[in-house]
């Protein structure tokens, strides 16, 4: 007995007393050897013993809350019908510790959980309600949005001017030089490619063709609108996740004021005016990387490339792709604000919805290109 | 063990810490016994949150020395300071449970981390916990973002109290809960103290608790600890803050 005092291991010794047995503890039953202490305890559930038993605790150097459980866990485990163990030799000091767990009661400890197949149709079911959700969400808050933009028609005063131009800087004059970087790398990209298979042809000159109609219709206003989804789109739903998080929004309505006029209806038009900017610098931009590419590795003379492209594109290309830019930031705003309005108390609720508003958007601007394809086609635009 | 039951398991000694050009604490003495509520006081600004993040090393020191259960901070290996911090719990004025994990996962974190023990023992463990704290079991599953500001409190103790710490740091543990609550969470703290011979550090401004749960009381002024000592000693000093403190509207209905 006297060593595993000193090296502090735990013990639990089976001796005969009487009719019945006695179960030594000894050592430290504390957290540091809680993982020894368990098998030590299930090893002596399992044998069980016959008649009386007596757990004594005489020896126990020191207890805390797990050797105390792991006693109290013993003591129900070897109870038979009525006769339950008695603990012995409980100091006074850890007389209260067990006292304490004793008034855990059993069948608190797991969560109870459904079948995994019916898990599984939840989870379908839920994913169901929250696409239809996400859906009326958006007509919820483009309602909300064009009720606060009526409201600021009737009442000019009340429009936050100073907001807007503040949210103008952040969406549009400081993304300007990833978005002009950006877009005079893709456009560097396709007069590459285009060249490059192009001249398999003999048809080289064609990429100017190729990238002005690309770029203004399509990619131009496309790539700006995913950039703006990803750097403003994602800023908007955490500062007003945050926002929502410190109760900041509730206290703006009891103020009397208006959430969305206040915090959305200046994001929403800041980014309404960003876009078609940002896009129509963005295509110049593009056509300038594919001008210097065309040169450099084309050998189409810039001159040439003017002259091909004032005959390639006609306005009506230039106007597809800036027409589309409002609707599309539009989008990118409703989205961004329902999803920092979604936001609830936690960090992790804040992360999933900054992540869902990307990602939502993006898929949105994409649907709602397609759409405009095929309505330009329509009109033969 | 080098600490015996008549040295102080928190040793602090010289202690200065300060922000740029600003002093907040200059050569400061303090000890805390083993098995007291240390009640600590001050006013706002004083300080007394530096002292605690400073004790518990999340803050930078000038000069001085730390001893934790007769461990001097300075020179402890990287082994030394995680092997005590093991043997303390921390209780943050707001909580700071971890909101992406349930209940049960908070109070579970630390003895999963630093110890091998089964699922079985650790539910039963989390549920015994939070019984200590005053929680039901229906709680375990619960977010803190669905808890109250009590409910927090105590979850936030029970995750404290996970590795059966010998000495638990509150900051403010009281704060924002109403007097009934704030009563209970006394008698919790003083009971905890007993049944697990806890060490309790208390930074706290709620007269009740001091009267009631801590058996010396520590202040906290012109950067260093004015007086140590019961609440006798402490309506007794003559010390303007002190008297204001302890004499003001608001303590006469308390310590009167």
């Amino acid at each position: 007995m006297r060593e595993h005092l000193v090296n502090g291991n735990p013990t639990l010794e089976q001796m005969p007393l009487g009719t019945g047995v006695s179960l030594r503890a000894a050592g430290e039953w504390t957290v540091h050897h809680a993982p020894d202490l368990e098998k030590i305890v299930m090893r002596a559930e399992r044998q069980g013993a016959e008649g009386g038993i007596i757990i004594d605790v005489s020896q126990v150097a020191r207890l805390d809350t797990f050797g105390a459980w792991l006693i109290e866990r013993m003591r129900r485990n070897l109870t038979r019908g009525d006769v339950s163990p008695r603990i012995a030799g409980l100091s006074a000091d850890y007389a209260s510790l067990v006292e304490e767990v004793q008034r855990v009661k059993e069948g608190d400890f797991r969560k109870k959980e459904p079948l995994s197949i019916v898990r599984a149709v939840e989870a379908v079911g839920r994913s169901v309600v929250e696409i239809g959700g996400t859906l009326l969400g958006l007509l919820n808050m483009a309602g909300s949005i064009l009720y606060a933009m009526g409201h600021v028609l009737i009442h000019p005063r009340s429009f936050r001017l100073t907001s807007t131009v503040n949210h103008l800087e952040q969406v549009c004059w400081r993304a300007v030089p990833i978005v002009l970087l950006i877009t005079f790398l893709i456009g560097c990209i396709i007069a590459q490619q285009g060249i490059f298979h192009f001249r398999k042809f003999g048809a080289d000159v064609f990429v100017v063709d190729m990238l002005g109609v690309l770029v203004l219709r399509e990619l131009g206003v496309l790539l700006v609108a995913i950039m703006v989804a990803g750097r403003s789109g994602s800023a908007y739903t955490a500062e007003l996740g945050s926002m929502r998080m410190r109760e900041e929004v509730d206290a703006l309505r009891t103020m009397g004021f208006d959430p969305t006029e206040v915090l959305i209806l200046p994001r929403i038009v800041a980014l309404i005016i960003a876009m078609p900017v940002l896009a129509f610098l963005g295509a110049m931009s593009a056509l300038y990387g594919g001008c210097l590419v065309a040169w450099g590795y084309g050998g189409v003379q810039p001159d040439a490339f003017l002259a091909r492209l004032k005959e390639a594109i006609s306005l009506s290309h230039f106007a597809v792709g800036l027409i589309k830019a409002p609707f599309m930031a539009m989008m990118i705003g409703v989205v961004a604000c329902v999803e920092g309005a979604a936001v609830k108390g936690s960090a992790e609720s804040l992360g999933r919805h900054t992540t869902a508003s990307v990602v939502k958007s993006i898929f949105f601007v994409i649907v709602m290109d397609g759409l405009f394809a095929i309505f330009f086609a329509t009109i033969d635009m | 063990m080098p600490d015996t039951i008549n040295d102080p398991i928190i040793r602090v000694r010289d202690l200065t810490v300060g922000f740029e050009d600003r002093l907040i604490l200059e050569n400061l003495d303090l000890d805390v016994k083993r098995g007291e509520i240390l009640g600590f006081v001050g006013a706002s600004g004083a300080g007394k949150s530096v002292l605690t993040r400073t004790i518990i090393g999340l803050m930078p020191k000038r000069s001085g020395t730390i001893e934790v259960f007769g461990v001097n901070m300075n020179e402890a290996s990287e082994e030394q300071r995680r092997a005590v911090e093991r043997r303390w719990g921390v209780l943050f004025q707001h909580g700071a449970l971890f909101s992406s994990l349930t209940v049960r996962q908070n109070i579970q974190f630390p003895v999963r981390e630093f110890m091998k023990v089964s699922e079985r023992l650790l539910d039963e463990i989390a549920i015994a916990k939070l019984a200590m704290v005053g929680l039901k079991p229906e709680v375990a599953d619960r977010f803190p973002s669905e808890l109250s500001g009590g409910m927090i409190k105590r979850v936030a103790l029970a995750r404290a109290l996970a590795l059966d710490p010998e000495i638990v740091f509150l900051d403010e543990p009281t704060s924002g809960l109403d007097p009934i609550s704030a009563g209970d969470f006394d008698e919790l703290v003083m009971t905890l103290q007993r049944t697990l011979g806890l060490t309790v550090f208390m930074v706290t401004h709620d007269l009740d608790s001091l009267k009631t749960a801590c058996n010396r009381i520590a202040v906290l002024g012109d950067r260093k600890v004015l007086l140590v000592g019961t609440m006798n000693d402490m309506l007794a000093s003559q010390h303007p803050w002190l008297q204001a403190y302890f004499h003001g509207k608001r303590a006469r209905a308390v310590v009167a």
